[in-house]
């Protein structure tokens, strides 16, 4: 890889004017970038590392709703939201592999947005809302197709804000190869209606399956998905499944979700 | 070059690496510590697995200029100070946890990691664990063998 300088910022202040500099990109775990950069795709000037900044590692529960600073681990995440959020939890804990958790972080996942991670679905599926330097984005408008979001050149993830739903599950059908999800679903009944979001199998990236939402909303359970799966014109299709498979486990996982809500 | 310090496997070891010198490099070219291997240096294999700060992670998709001021552990730190195997590697030996030993030293680390967060894992934990490290000898009865003789528990006899 090329080289690149390097800076360490202790605050998010700090790490905004850093990233202002010509060629700079902001390094999370860097579990996505550092692979990247091996293959010369990324070739950064500047390298901002967020995880030196304290006020951007840890969890807070409050009023409902829990906060993830966005340089904080898969890892620390599935331990910290084990009580307040456990849907949350299993998701962080079943990305990749225990060194992959132990480095990779929340934001970095967000802004990757790679078209079969788990965050995205979780973040979606709950609500969420993301805190940038500059503003807060609601999930709904943040993800904008295969690794597109709505974040400018140089906006940095501070934290992110899950709502605790009523009931929530995460259903992976896991990618033995990569440990990505070959297809993912996040299901979470909230007082404003069921939310279903599936990632690993549109073209689109992480989306909404809003005729399931539409059915579980009149009743919440299998019976009400029966028949029903996601549209393979629209899924896509490699090596590892076919668009008709993908729309297939998209039905599966969902119900296999609603069913582990109880 | 940025001059970086380390603990590392209770020594403090200093160094000058390139920004972009990944942590198994620095290790491996700079300290002279060539236990922590190399296999596909894309954090596929867990070949490289090292501690950084009690931690597990793969020293090929870290920054060695990112473990600036932290505690590293690595297999060469994992004997007792008289050369006798540690626990887990003494069980490696007994139970034919190794055939080439590529893969041992990510191994044994994970498997310690494993063991400080979950002293007695069953089966299943331990196959769950290892997920992101790969023996390419397929000697994974063998290594699932010796982690449980080395929580104590009888290993078991056949693959589930
Ligand atoms: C073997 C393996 C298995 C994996 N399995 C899974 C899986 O099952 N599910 C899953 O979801 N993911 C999986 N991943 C991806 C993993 O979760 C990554 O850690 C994650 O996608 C990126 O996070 P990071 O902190 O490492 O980001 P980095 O690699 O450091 O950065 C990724 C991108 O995000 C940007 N960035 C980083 N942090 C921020 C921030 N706070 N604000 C703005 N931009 C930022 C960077 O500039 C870069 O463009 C896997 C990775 C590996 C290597
Ligand atoms: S060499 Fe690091 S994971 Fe394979
Ligand atoms: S013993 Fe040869 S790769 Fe595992």
């Amino acid at each position: 890889m090329y080289n690149f300088e390097f800076a360490k910022p202790k605050t998010v202040e700090e790490a905004a004017s850093a990233m202002a500099a010509e060629g700079a990109q902001a390094l999370g775990g860097g579990q996505t970038l550092l692979p990247t950069m091996k293959q010369r795709l990324a070739s950064p000037e500047v390298l901002v590392s967020l995880t030196g900044i304290d006020g951007m590692v840890g969890v807070s529960a409050s009023g409902g709703s829990v906060t993830i600073g966005g340089a904080t681990t898969h890892a620390q995440v599935a331990a910290d939201v084990a009580e307040s959020y456990p849907a949350l939890a299993a998701l962080a804990a079943n990305i990749g592999d225990p060194a992959v958790r132990n480095r990779g972080t929340v934001g970095g996942s967000l802004a990757n947005n790679d078209p079969a991670a788990c965050y995205p679905a979780g973040a979606l599926g709950s609500g969420a809302t993301i805190t940038t330097n500059k503003r807060d984005i609601a999930a709904d408008d943040y993800f904008q197709g295969m690794f597109e979001t709505a974040l400018d050149e140089g906006e940095i993830i501070t934290s992110v804000s899950f709502p605790i739903p009523q009931k929530a599950n995460y259903q992976k059908f896991d990618q033995p190869a990569s440990r990505f999800a070959l297809v993912g679903v996040f299901v979470a009944k909230t007082p404003d209606g069921v939310r279903v979001a599936v990632t690993g199998a549109s073209n689109e990236g992480v989306y909404r399956w809003t005729a399931a939402e539409t059915a579980l909303n009149s009743d919440f359970s299998q019976a009400a998905l029966e028949g029903m799966s996601g549209d393979a014109d629209d899924m896509i299709s490699d090596l590892h499944g076919s668009g008709a498979y993908r729309a297939h486990l998209v039905g599966v996982l969902t119900r296999r979700a609603v069913a582990a809500c109880g | 070059m940025p001059k970086i310090t380390m603990n590392v496997n209770g020594a403090s070891v200093s160094a000058e690496v390139e920004n972009r010198t990944v942590l198994s490099a620095a290790l491996r070219e700079e300290m002279g510590l060539t236990g922590t291997h190399i296999g596909c240096d894309t954090s596929q294999c867990g070949a490289c697995v090292v501690h950084v700060n009690g931690k597990a992670v793969k020293a090929c998709t870290m920054f060695a200029v990112e473990a600036d001021g932290a505690n590293v552990d690595t297999i060469e730190g994992q004997a007792h100070a008289d050369g006798s195997l540690n626990i887990i590697q003494q069980a490696f030996q007994d139970h034919h946890g190794l055939q080439c030993g590529f893969c041992t030293p990510g191994m044994i680390m994970s498997a310690a990691a494993l063991l400080k967060d979950n002293p007695k894992p069953t089966e299943a934990e331990i196959r769950d664990y290892l997920e992101g490290n790969i023996c390419r000898c397929t000697g994974y009865q063998g290594i699932v063998n010796a982690i449980m003789a080395a929580s104590g528990q009888s290993a078991a006899i056949a693959a589930e």
